[in-house]
């Protein structure tokens, strides 16, 4: 058995090297306010599915894995280190010592155990549960046979092994995902329905209070397994707080971070200042914003109109739409993503070529309709979208609904084409698959499913799964050149048009330091709130 | 009605309120011809090159939008789409309110209560949020927001018209009319809609400016009309997050809609004086 | 009156009956699929028949709104889909900012109907009125979402008098009051005005004029003691005005409320919420209904009960 092992040493010797660390680390202390537009809607990590809840889910919980701050770098976190076995179906994870909850119990393998059952189970309603499946004993949790997973062992209070019922690349992602966070089931059963308002985690952050609609607040865990972190004494998230209003508070000093990002309307007077420079940090995202065509329906049945479509769109337009705050895409993976392929420059922007192979495929006029999230800019995208659209003779009624409709509209396969900003759009871990199994394989091209072109070729499902099954760690270029072929071939068939994918400008206040991958992190969104420090406390 | 016309003529506020009406009524039904761009026509130069919309100057009188659209092309166009919603909606609303309240009134009993009950159903609905969910049920567009608005908005009419038709109702030409054989149907349209037609005109009127605002705030909520059809609600919807940096992307709009609303009362209220002089004492 | 009071109650439940069928109908007619929100991009068919057994979705819809008028009974509105947390408790906590917001636009809309009203009412005929009268109209066509984004911009943004939105302070409270209170304030100074003119018309005022007494104390004392109580019999009906400012107003200021919950679960379609809110609203609408109709004969003997 050859054993891949990287311990946590390595791991911090990996994260002195980064240049967030400092040659002193910054003294703890003092406070950061961030504020939301929305409430959050739960911080139960296994039930929390959005950016937003996320960002403060990272910090009460932990995974067995991590990142390393700032990048897309796997680091154990929770595990100490961890084995895989050759045919990549037994995966034994070492768990840290003296690791405890916020309730001051000491964390085990069993409580690693209950937290995956607790995410596949059907009464949790995980929308992450099926990220599981290849864990041995899914389909019986899932089925209602059985409650506890047949392929999780814990032989001692220190050891989680998994076993596996096909090799997956993408499992140790999996066990850096959310919704495997480890939780205490004491208080998960003591708290009852309310457990989402009321987190015991194991993270950098301690949960104090959530008052509805107005803030949620953090202190630092003292307790903290990584000593000397977090920097900040505690943070407060204030919600019901407009961007706008936001970036004017954070000008007079009244808070520290905007987390809805810089509203377009102030977005070329910030930049343009030049004292702002070292206050706005900007980084990539795993985001696509793209148009779906549904396959199945005349008239996107026919691959030239779809080629037609991804060649009428004015990508630079629209970029200037959203303050230049993105780059246009030329595929459905983002530059930051392993297998973006940077050769490839997908369909230019050529309205002669668009309606000549309109012409060839002879399908006559065509009236559609494009569905769009009713929130700003989506509607504004969608008619910029529109009106090229309309230059090479296809009308595109708009269909501005609220984000659940549209989803209902696309998983129900009526939505001809969808704009999919502000829905399906950041990507849940940095790997290609993340990209194509739920939104462009057969899987999700089902009733109920989020593939809404409901574009299904088997052959490349197949291959998709072949390159999932190559764990071992030489064969990690091949997986990712097989995986860069795979969405050449996507782009061929072009189900999608990708439109453009967004950077991102985090605004925040001068008191805080830190690199800026961390307040641009592209885990940790909108900002990496573990490693980041108050000056003032310096 | 000459007298109501020399009252109503004497009332200055409702003059006013009738030329500002008058004029949005010419600037909607000559969009096409006074506009000087395509309400929905997005210039590559209208947005800089950091992508704000420009401010009003000579190429775009009252600026550009956030999608680089000529603002008072759009304004002149939203005005068709707010008096088309305006006057067809509200027209939906107090036909059948009217109907109802005089079929309520007349009937009584049994009839007349169950639509009563209803109408008391329908109040304790925060009409915005029953417009809501009815736009999140049909599709979205013109047609949908005009029923939506019709389908909330009647309640109120419906029940004045009760009050009215009862009182009437009992006034002895409607026995004699019923003594001398005349049917329901001959009673109601004959005999009892002509008194009412007084308080129809003074509703309808005052109907317009609550459906122009009605429609307003759905469009503001993002569930009115679909863009791109230019309508003032949208327009402010679409450009709300720009309020302190382009004010003048709200408040054009803003102040068409008031000012429309504003006319459609006055005139309203104008002639609820006019045809009814026994209330001029109060008023 | 026990027995009038009685009446009334039973219809007020069979309204809210009404009402809880119809909120029940209409979101079971919104073409949106709250399994395949909760269930994610990455699930598979069987999850998402587990989720719509364990949400009930796949019985037939009578027995579901059996179900859900049972427990309603009970005072369980039901769990969130998006928050995954019971409804009522979720409606509760967000309720306080909302009665607060509304007891702002009350006084808001007192403390600019009655002076406007009564200033008017002395001053009729004149410019003053006729100038009053008009705000009045200015007043009640000026859309909510406009008067709130201007009073911010003038009165937060450009002077710094109040803050941009935001909850907490009385400061908070005064421009989204005022935004939703506007329009009532107008109502007000009119029916204020009318409801003046006919008292001080009355023989009472006239000896009390002949008596010597001051305008000042004729109009304060008699008139207004006399003309302002059909307003206190308006008051209640104003809190079904509210609930549909309150959407608007709570987004535009940032406020808490339940307007804001309403707004945010419509955009995800939570349909648990939708409802509990609806229904909590209209019993407030019905409350507020009829406390109108019980105070209005204890105000003017004129109105006999029904």
């Amino acid at each position: 058995m050859k054993k891949l092992l990287i311990s946590a040493v390595a791991a911090l010797a990996l994260l002195a090297a980064a240049p967030l660390a400092m040659a002193d680390a910054p003294k703890q202390g003092g406070q950061a306010t961030v504020t939301f537009n929305n409430d959050l809607t739960t911080l139960d990590p296994q039930v929390g599915y959005d950016w937003q809840n996320w960002s403060v889910i990272k910090s009460i919980f932990d995974g067995l894995m991590d990142y390393k701050p700032g990048t897309t770098e796997l680091v154990p976190d929770l595990a100490e280190s961890y084995t895989v076995s050759d045919d990549g179906l037994t995966y034994t994870f070492k768990l840290r010592d003296g690791v405890k909850f916020h309730n001051g119990r000491t964390m085990t393998s069993a409580n690693v155990k209950y937290s995956f059952e607790r995410a596949v189970n059907p009464a949790t309603q995980s929308p992450g549960g099926g990220y599981f499946g290849m864990i041995a004993g899914y389909d019986d949790v899932v089925g209602g046979k059985a409650t506890t997973l047949s392929g999780i062992e814990t032989p001692d209070d220190k050891t989680v092994i998994f076993k596996l019922t096909r090799p997956d690349a993408t499992f140790l992602h999996l066990m850096a995902i959310n919704f495997g966070y480890v939780v205490p089931k004491e208080e998960v059963e003591k708290a009852g329905a309310d457990w989402g308002k009321k987190p015991v985690g194991t993270g950098a952050f301690k949960f104090v209070e959530w008052v509805p609609g107005q803030s949620i607040k953090l202190e630092r865990n003292k307790d903290y397994f990584r000593a000397g972190v977090p920097y900040l004494d505690g943070v407060t998230f204030e919600f019901g707080q407009d961007p706008t209003v936001a970036v004017l508070r954070l000008k007079k000093g009244e808070i520290d971070i905007v987390g809805d990002g810089i509203p377009p309307a102030q977005f070329a007077e910030l930049m343009a200042d030049p004292a702002n420079k070292p206050l706005i940090a900007e980084g990539d995202q795993l985001h696509t914003g793209y148009v779906t065509m549904n396959v199945t329906q005349p008239p996107f049945d026919n691959v030239k109109v779809r080629q037609a479509v991804n060649m009428a769109i004015n990508k630079d337009r629209i970029v200037r739409l959203i303050n230049n705050r993105g780059v246009p895409a030329s595929q459905a993976l983002p530059p930051a993503m392993p297998g973006y392929n940077p050769d490839n420059k997908g369909y230019g922007y050529d309205p002669e070529g668009a309606k000549k192979l309109l012409a060839e495929a002879g399908v006559g006029e065509i009236n559609t309709e494009l569905y769009v999230m009713n929130v700003d800019p989506n509607p504004r995208i969608a008619q910029a979208i529109q009106q090229d659209l309309a230059a090479v003779g296809i009308k595109a009624e708009i269909r501005s609904l609220a984000q659940a409709e549209v989803i209902a509209a696309g998983g129900a396969g009526k939505a001809p084409m969808i704009w999919s900003g502000g829905m399906a759009w950041i990507a849940d871990f940095p790997d290609p698959a993340n990209f194509y199994y739920g939104i462009l394989g057969c899987a999700g091209a089902v009733e109920g499913g989020w593939n809404w072109s409901r574009y299904c070729n088997k052959a490349l499902d197949e291959r998709a799964t072949k390159a999932d099954a190559m764990v071992k760690d030489n064969q990690k270029d091949a997986r990712i050149t097989e995986w860069k072929a795979i969405f050449d071939d996507v782009l061929k068939d072009a189900p999608w048009a990708p439109i453009f994918n967004e950077k991102r400008f985090t605004y925040h206040s001068e008191r805080l330091g830190g690199d800026a991958t961390l307040f641009t992190d592209p885990i940790h969104i909108p900002v990496n709130y573990d490693y980041i420090y108050a000056r003032d406390a310096q | 009605m000459g007298d109501t016309w020399k009252r109503f003529r004497g009332d200055k506020l409702a003059i006013v309120g009738l030329v500002v009406i008058f004029i949005f009524a010419m600037a909607a039904i000559f969009a096409p011809v006074i506009a000087p761009y395509n309400p929905t026509e997005q210039f590559f130069d209208g947005l800089t090159d950091e992508g704000s919309p420009l401010p009003p100057g000579w190429r775009f009188w009252f600026g550009t939008d956030t999608n680089g659209r000529d603002q008072f092309s759009r304004l002149l166009f939203g005005a068709q789409t707010s008096l088309l919603i305006g006057i067809v909606a509200n027209g939906i609303a107090v036909t059948i309110g009217t109907a109802l309240g005089l079929v309520a009134g007349y009937m009584r009993g049994w009839t007349g209560a169950s639509i009563m009950r209803l109408t008391d159903l329908m109040m304790a609905f925060p009409p915005l949020l029953l417009a809501i969910a009815l736009a999140a049920i049909l599709k979205p567009g013109l047609n949908i927001v005009i029923l939506v608005i019709a389908l909330v908005n009647w309640v109120q009419i419906a029940r004045v018209i009760y009050t009215e038709t009862v009182s009437l109702s009992e006034r002895e030409y409607i026995e004699a009319a019923r003594a001398l054989g005349a049917g329901n149907g001959r009673i109601l349209l004959r005999h009892l809609l002509p008194h009412l037609i007084p308080t129809v005109i003074v509703y309808a009127t005052l109907g317009i400016a609550t459906t122009v605002l009605l429609e307003a705030m759905l469009s503001f909520l993002g569930r009115g009309v679909q863009p791109p059809t230019p309508a003032w609600g949208m327009m402010i919807f679409e450009s709300q997050s720009y309020f302190l940096n382009a004010p003048w992307l709200v408040f054009i709009p803003g102040a068409a809609i008031l000012i429309l609303a504003l006319a459609f009362n006055l005139v309203g209220d104008g002639l609820r004086d006019a045809l009814d002089p026994t209330r001029r004492g109060r008023g | 009156m026990l027995h009038y009071l009685a009446r009334r109650l039973a219809a007020s439940l069979l309204i809210l009956l009404g009402v809880s069928i119809v909120t029940f109908g209409l979101t079971f007619m919104i073409p949106a699929d709250p399994v395949a929100m909760i269930a994610g991009r990455n699930s598979t068919p069987q999850m998402r028949d587990n989720i719509r057994i364990q949400l009930g979705l796949d019985k037939p819809i009578p027995e579901q709104y059996a179900r859900y008028l049972g427990r309603l009974v009970t005072g369980n509105l039901g769990m969130s889909y998006a928050r995954k947390s019971e409804v009522g408790p979720l409606v509760v906590s967000r309720l306080p900012p909302t009665l607060l917001l509304m007891l702002g636009a009350i006084i808001a809309e007192l403390l600019i109907g009655i002076p406007a009203g009564i200033y008017a009412a002395t001053r009729r005929g004149r410019f003053a009125d006729k100038a009053a009268m008009t705000l009045s109209f200015v007043s009640v066509s000026t859309p909510q979402f406009v008067l709130g984004l201007t009073l911010l911009y003038l009165f937060a943004y450009l002077w710094n008098w109040f803050p941009l939105g935001g909850y907490g302070k009385l400061s908070n409270l005064i421009l989204p009051a005022l935004t939703l209170g506007l329009a009532g304030g107008g109502w007000y100074s009119r029916m204020m005005r009318s409801s003046m003119i006919e008292v001080l018309r009355n023989d009472y005022i006239r000896t009390a004029r002949a008596k010597g007494m001051s305008e000042w104390r004729v109009t304060m004392k008699h008139g207004f003691r006399n003309a302002i109580l059909p307003i206190v019999a308006m008051i209640g009906l104003d809190v079904g005005i509210f609930m549909s400012g309150v959407v608007v107003v709570e987004n535009v200021f940032g406020w808490p409320g339940i307007g804001q919950l309403m707004w945010q679960a419509i955009q995800s379609l939570d349909i648990p919420v939708i409802m509990g809110v609806t229904i909590v609203a209209a019993c407030f609408i019905v409350l507020g209904n009829l406390i109108a109709d019980l105070v209005s004969p204890l105000i003017d003997p004129r109105i006999r009960l029904r």
